[in-house]
């Protein structure tokens, strides 16, 4: 399949391989002048079940479903019951004391601000 | 782990393109990889999210579907139920939501998609109900009153 070759180079076959309980969430990655914004789709999960950290310029994202109970006996499931996870190295420009996140109808947006950088001054001349 | 690197879904999902080309009969398909082709194509399709999956649920009053369609608008999801058959569809549309923001790693899909769903008993179409929370669409099915299994007493004579 044409997605193998294209998923092998970004997401390291250890992660694919481990036989992890977790499901990695489709993301998409924006980049602004002065923040990255990262949207992570994680149906089934709500504001209690988003744990997001940083730590040592990584930043993992932690989605939990619901534990519902299932409304009668399956005929079709098609749908994973695995948790999400994700973990994304961040640049060096990211500002990680001023990382926010929100999630609304399972998904998730992150926005990460660049440190603010010192804009040019002019120097007087006495 | 990811690094911060340009990536883009490819536009087109193999075994999608070989379906539609129909390089293979169907029926040699099932016994070469003992699975139909169409199952081939909708397995890679729901890996690639570009249709949303399913889950169906059935209890003594109720059939219940469930659809992850996850960050999208009440208003672009379409569910309707017509002779025996529940439809799922909508749109899932791109919006530009961070200004001056360039795009540096596209998994998500968007676009149009439709599910549709055949029920194997009769269903009360006028009390079909249908609610959206947390990203997952679900559908509550009420059985006819014909349709619903029935004790039946043995009398002993």
């Amino acid at each position: 399949m044409t997605n193998t070759t294209v998923e092998q180079n970004t997401q390291p076959a250890t992660e694919r391989r481990a036989n992890t309980p977790y499901v990695a969430p489709d993301v998409n990655i924006f980049e602004a002048p002065d923040a990255f914004y990262l949207e992570a789709e994680m149906p089934g999960v709500g504001k209690d079940g988003l744990e997001i950290t940083v730590e040592d310029r990584e930043i993992t994202l932690l989605g939990r479903r619901h534990a519902d109970a299932a409304p009668g006996q399956a005929l079709v499931r098609e749908s994973r019951a695995a948790d999400y996870r994700r973990v994304f190295e961040l640049d060096p420009d990211i500002d990680t004391a001023r990382v926010t996140a929100k999630i609304d109808q399972g998904m998730v947006t992150v926005t990460l601000p660049k440190v603010e950088k010192v804009k040019p001054r002019k120097v007087l001349v006495e | 782990m990811n690094g911060l690197m340009k990536w883009r879904r490819p536009a087109l999902g193999a075994w999608s393109g070989l379906n539609r080309l129909n390089i293979f009969d169907d029926e040699v398909a099932q016994q070469l990889l003992g699975t139909s082709l169409a199952a081939l194509s909708h397995a890679s399709d729901l890996l690639t999210g570009r249709v949303p999956a399913l889950d169906v649920f059935e209890d003594k009053d109720n059939y219940v579907v469930k659809a992850e369609l996850p960050g999208m608008k009440r208003e672009d999801i379409q569910v309707s139920f017509h002779e025996g058959s529940l439809s799922i569809s909508g749109e899932r549309k791109s919006e530009q939501k961070h200004k001056d923001a360039e795009i540096y790693r596209a998994e998500r899909y968007y676009g149009q998609f439709e599910r549709t769903v055949t029920l194997p008993t009769a269903v009360a179409a006028d009390k079909v109900s249908a609610q959206y929370k947390d990203g997952v669409l679900t559908v509550t099915l009420p059985k006819t009153e014909e349709a619903k299994p029935k004790q039946i007493n043995v009398s002993v004579n």
